[in-house]
C-alpha cells in the first residue's frame, strides 16, 4: 500500500475514532458518572444526525426541512434535539432500576428508528438524505477537506473532553458520584437523587446528538443504516468498557484501542479468499463479543481505571431487593 | 365478524402464544438471577435453527424435531451461563445484564457463521388454511402455538405449585437468601431455570420461524414485546408473563384492525410499537404489573 | 455430657473486616444458650458464622463431632442445624403449608405428615391459615412459620436470631413460651436476643458479647441476678 493511501486511511480511521470517542466520552456521563444503563445510544444518535442533516441539507421534495443553515447550528440544534429525547427517555425510567432503562432506551431507539424508515415524507425512509453539507464547504476539495475535518472533529473531541472533565471535578461531578456509589447515603443528605440523574441522561444524550451530526456531515449522506445499533450502542459500550469507565482519557483511549481492533479484523478479513471474506463481519462480532465478556470479567476498570476504582463503586446491597 | 377471527384474534392469540412461552422464561430468569437476560431471543433463534438442521436431516415435521432444537438452546445458556453469567454474580446484575447483550451477539454471529444471514424456511410452499365449522379459516400452524401455550399453561402452573424443583424455584425468586438458610439447592434451581427458559424459548423461535421465516434476527427482533410481556405480568412471576404474553399479542394484532374508519388503527409498520407504548405506560404507572411482581 | 457445639477462638467478620474476635462459646445438647450484649457487639455476627454466612477469619466451630468452619449452608441443614434469620424470614408468595414444606427439602424427614402435624401442634394459629400466602400474615405469625419452616427438617440445633424483634408484646411472651416448648421436643437453642431481661429467665446459660469479644458467661438467672450486668445491659431495674 501506497504511503498516500495509508495515509488517508489513517484520516478515515481517526475521523470515525473521533467520532466514538464523543460517544465514549457521552457514556461516560452517563454510565461512569452516573451509574445509568443506556442501550440505546443509537437512537440518541439517529436524532442527532437527522436534526442537523434536515435543517443543514438543500431543500428536497423528498423530505422535511432542506433550510441549508450553518453547520455548527445544525450540530447545536442536533444537541438540543436528542438531549429532549434523552429527557423523555430518562423521566419515565429514572426511579426504576437499571434494567428497566435498559429495556426503555432499547425501545426507544427502536421506535426511532421505525420512525425514520416509515415516515419517508420526513426523513425519505430508507433512501436517506443527499447533499448534506460539511463545515467549510468550498474552502478545500476531495482529500484536503477530508483533513480539514478531522481537524474539526477532533477539536470538537477536545471540547467535549475539556467539558466533560470539568463537569468531573465540579461540585455537580461530586454529588453525582456520592448518589452512584450510595444513593440512600446521598438522599439521606437531602440530594434530589433523581434530578441529578435525569440531567446526566440528558447531557451524556445531547453529546452523543453531537456525535451523531458530525457522522452525517462526514459521509455526506445519511441513512438509517448509519445509525445501525450493533455499530453504534453495541461497540460503544465495548470501548468504553474496555479503556476505563468512570475515566475521561480512558473512555478515548478505549474508542481508539478497540476501533483499532475492529478495523485491524476488517483489514485481516479482507485478505481472505473470497468465501471467508462474507463472513468476515460475523467473525468480527464474533471476536468483539468476546472482547466484551473478557473485559467483563477480568478488566472492569479497563485499561485505566478512575481515580476512585470504580470497583467498591456500587454498594451491592442496593442493588438487592428491599422489603 | 369472521374476518375479526380469522384475520386479526386468531392471529393474534398465536402471536401471544410466541410472546408467552419467551416471556415465561425471561420471566423466571429476572426472579431467580435477578437480572434482564438480552440474549434470550437469540436462544430462540438457535433453537429454530437448530431444528431447522433436524428438519434438514431427518425430514421430519418441524414440531417433531423440535427436540434438536431444544436440545441447542438449553445447552447453549447452560454453556453461557457458566462462562459469561455466573463469573459476574457476586456483582451488581447490571454488568450481567450487559454481557446478556454480548452473548446475544456472540451467538448472532455464530449464528451466521453456521448457517449463514439468508432467509429459510421450515415448510415450503404456501400452506392451505383449514377451514372449521365452514366459516373459521385458520393456519394449522395458528392452532397448534394456541394449543402449546394451553398445554405449557397447564404444565407450568402445575410445576411451579406441586413440585420439589418449582416450589423451590418460587422460594428462591421470593427471598434468595433465606433460601441458601433453608438448605435449598440454589445451583440446581438455576440449573432448571436455564433448562425450562431455554426449552421455551427453543419452542417459541420455532413457532415464530414457522410463522415468518428463519433468519439470524428472528428472536432478536421479538426482545421487546417479550419484556413489555414480563413487566405486563410482574417480574418474577411466571404465570403473569404468560398473560402478559397473550395480552401484547393480542394487542398487536388488533391494533392493525379497522376499529374506527376503514384504515387500521395504527400505521402496520408500527405494530411493534404497540408493545413499547404498553410498557412505557406500565413503567410510568405500575411498574409491578398486573400480577404485582417484584419491583426491581 | 459432650457438647452440641463449640466455637473455639473465632474471629470473623464481613469482607474480611473483623466483627467479632476470638470468641468462645459452648452449646451443651438441650439447653437453651443467649448471646446477648449492646448493639454492635457481634451478637449475630458470632450466629451467622455458624450457619457460613459470615467470613471467617481463624478459629473453628464443631458441631457434634465434626468441624464444621466454612462448610456451606446448604449441607449443614442435613447435618442437624436450622437457622432462623432476624428479617425478612419467610417466602411471602407462597402459601404457610408451603414455606412450611420448604423446611422438608434439605433434610426430608422420615414421615413427612407427623413432623408437619407436630409443628402445627406447636403453633395452632397456623392450622386456620395453611392456603393463605405467608406474606399476609401479622409480624407475629410469620415469625410462627419461618419457627415452623425450621423445625420441619427435625433439626437437633436451632439458631435464632432475634426472634421477638419487631414483635407486639403479645407475641414476645409467646413466643418464649415456644421457645421453651420446643426444647422440651428435643432441640438445642442457640438464640441472639435484644430483649435480655425476658429472654435470660427462660436461658439456661448466657454469654455477653462486648465489642466483639467475650465479655461474661454464666447461668441465665446468675446474671439476671448480678447488679453489674443489669444496670450495664439490662436497664437497671430489678426483675420483678
Amino acid at each position: 500500500m501506497d504511503p498516500v493511501g495509508l495515509l488517508f486511511y489513517l484520516v478515515a480511521f481517526l475521523i470515525a475514532g473521533g467520532i466514538y470517542a464523543i460517544l465514549c466520552l457521552a457514556l461516560n456521563v452517563q454510565w461512569g458518572y452516573g451509574g445509568l444503563f443506556n442501550a440505546g445510544i443509537a437512537g440518541f444518535f439517529a436524532v442527532g444526525a437527522y436534526t442537523s442533516a434536515l435543517l443543514t441539507a438543500a431543500p428536497a421534495q423528498t423530505h422535511l426541512g432542506g433550510y441549508e443553515l450553518p453547520v455548527p447550528i445544525g450540530i447545536l440544534a442536533s444537541a438540543l434535539t436528542a438531549g429532549i429525547t434523552g429527557w423523555a427517555v430518562a423521566k419515565i425510567c429514572i426511579r426504576l432500576k437499571s434494567d428497566y432503562l435498559a429495556m426503555a432506551s432499547i425501545g426507544i431507539a427502536e421506535i426511532l428508528r421505525m420512525v425514520i424508515v416509515n415516515e419517508d415524507w420526513l426523513t425519505n425512509g430508507s433512501l436517506g438524505i443527499t447533499n448534506v453539507p460539511r463545515p467549510f464547504d468550498g474552502l478545500l476539495q476531495g482529500r484536503d477537506a477530508d483533513i480539514l475535518y478531522l481537524v474539526v472533529v477532533w477539536l470538537i473531541v477536545g471540547l467535549v473532553y475539556l467539558i466533560c472533565n470539568r463537569l468531573y471535578d465540579s461540585p455537580w461531578g461530586r454529588t453525582l458520584r456520592a448518589v452512584r456509589d450510595n444513593e440512600d447515603a446521598a438522599r439521606a443528605v437531602g440530594k434530589d437523587v433523581d434530578s441529578f440523574r435525569l440531567q446526566t441522561f440528558v447531557i451524556g444524550a445531547a453529546i452523543m446528538g453531537v456525535a451523531g451530526a458530525l457522522s452525517a456531515h462526514y459521509f455526506r449522506f445519511l441513512s438509517p443504516e448509519a445509525t445501525e445499533p450493533l455499530l453504534i450502542t453495541f461497540l460503544t459500550w465495548v470501548m468504553l468498557m474496555a479503556g476505563g469507565s468512570g475515566n475521561n482519557k480512558g473512555a478515548i483511549i478505549g474508542a481508539l484501542a478497540v476501533w483499532g481492533i475492529w478495523s485491524m479484523t476488517e483489514i485481516l478479513t479482507n485478505r481472505l479468499p473470497a468465501e471467508f471474506a462474507t463472513r468476515s463481519s460475523y467473525i468480527r462480532m464474533l471476536l468483539i463479543g468476546l472482547l466484551l465478556q473478557f473485559v467483563l470479567q477480568r478488566y472492569r476498570s479497563g485499561l485505566i481505571p478512575e481515580r476512585s476504582p470504580p470497583g467498591i463503586a456500587f454498594d451491592k446491597d442496593h442493588d438487592k431487593t428491599h422489603g | 365478524m369472521m374476518e375479526f377471527i380469522n384475520f386479526y384474534l386468531i392471529p393474534g392469540l398465536a402471536l401471544g402464544s410466541i410472546y408467552a412461552l419467551g416471556a415465561i422464561g425471561i420471566s423466571m430468569i429476572f426472579g431467580i438471577l435477578r437480572f434482564a437476560h438480552f440474549a434470550h431471543g437469540d436462544v430462540m433463534t438457535l433453537g429454530a435453527y437448530g431444528t431447522l438442521t433436524a428438519v434438514w436431516l431427518s425430514g421430519l415435521h418441524p414440531l417433531l424435531a423440535l427436540p434438536v432444537g431444544i436440545v441447542l438452546a438449553v445447552a447453549a445458556v447452560l454453556l453461557a451461563d457458566k462462562i459469561f453469567y455466573k463469573p459476574l454474580r457476586d456483582l451488581p446484575t447490571i454488568y450481567t445484564v450487559i454481557a446478556s447483550f454480548g452473548v446475544a451477539l456472540i451467538f448472532r454471529s455464530l449464528i451466521q457463521l453456521i448457517w449463514g444471514s439468508q432467509n429459510q424456511v421450515f415448510i415450503r410452499g404456501v400452506q392451505k388454511p383449514l377451514v372449521l365449522f365452514d366459516m373459521i379459516r385458520v393456519s394449522a400452524l395458528h392452532l397448534e402455538a394456541i394449543a402449546i401455550i394451553v398445554i405449557a399453561a397447564v404444565a407450568l402452573h402445575y410445576f411451579l405449585t406441586r413440585t420439589k424443583t418449582g416450589r423451590s424455584m418460587r422460594a428462591v425468586s421470593d427471598n434468595p437468601e433465606l433460601a441458601r438458610v433453608a438448605g435449598l439447592d440454589t445451583e440446581k434451581v438455576v440449573r432448571s431455570t436455564w433448562i425450562i427458559g431455554g426449552s421455551l424459548a427453543a419452542i417459541a423461535g420455532v413457532l415464530a420461524g414457522l410463522d415468518t421465516n428463519i433468519q439470524p434476527n428472528l428472536g432478536w427482533n421479538l426482545i421487546l414485546p417479550m419484556f413489555a410481556a414480563t413487566i405486563l405480568g410482574g417480574i418474577g412471576k411466571p404465570m403473569g408473563a404468560l398473560l402478559g404474553g397473550m395480552v401484547i399479542g393480542l394487542i398487536e394484532e388488533l391494533s392493525a384492525y379497522p376499529w374506527i374508519t376503514d384504515e387500521p388503527l395504527i400505521n402496520p409498520g408500527y405494530k411493534s410499537a404497540t408493545a413499547f407504548l404498553i410498557m412505557v405506560i406500565l413503567l410510568i404507572f405500575r411498574p409491578q404489573g398486573l400480577l404485582k411482581g417484584r419491583l426491581l | 455430657m459432650s457438647a452440641l457445639l463449640v466455637i473455639d477462638g473465632l474471629t470473623a467478620g464481613y469482607g474480611g473486616l473483623p466483627i467479632i474476635d476470638n470468641i468462645n462459646l459452648i452449646v451443651a445438647p438441650s439447653e437453651i444458650v443467649l448471646i446477648i450484649g449492646p448493639n454492635g457487639a457481634g451478637k449475630s455476627t458470632a450466629i451467622k458464622s455458624v450457619f457460613a454466612l459470615t467470613s471467617i477469619i481463624s478459629g473453628s466451630i464443631r458441631f457434634g463431632d465434626r468441624e464444621i468452619t466454612g462448610i456451606a449452608t446448604q449441607k449443614l441443614v442435613p447435618m442437624g442445624i436450622a437457622a432462623v434469620p432476624q428479617s425478612r424470614n419467610i417466602f411471602p408468595s407462597l402459601t404457610v403449608r408451603e414455606n412450611l414444606d420448604i423446611g422438608t427439602y434439605a433434610a426430608p424427614p422420615h414421615d413427612r405428615a407427623e413432623v408437619e402435624e407436630r409443628v402445627l401442634t406447636l403453633f395452632p394459629d397456623l392450622k386456620q391459615k395453611l392456603d393463605q400466602p405467608a406474606g399476609e400474615l401479622s409480624g407475629g405469625q410469620r415469625q410462627m412459620v419461618t419457627l415452623g419452616r425450621a423445625l420441619m427438617s427435625e433439626p437437633r440445633l436451632l439458631l435464632l436470631d432475634e426472634p421477638t424483634a419487631g414483635l407486639s408484646p403479645a407475641y414476645l411472651e409467646r413466643i418464649f413460651d415456644l421457645i421453651l416448648d420446643i426444647r422440651k421436643a428435643g432441640v438445642t437453642i442457640l438464640m441472639v436476643e435484644q430483649n435480655a431481661r425476658q429472654a435470660l429467665s427462660i436461658a439456661d446459660r448466657a454469654y455477653v458479647l462486648v465489642n466483639g469479644r467475650n465479655f461474661a458467661s454464666d447461668t441465665g438467672a446468675n446474671l439476671l441476678a448480678s447488679d453489674e450486668i443489669r444496670r450495664s445491659f439490662l436497664g437497671g431495674t430489678r426483675p420483678s
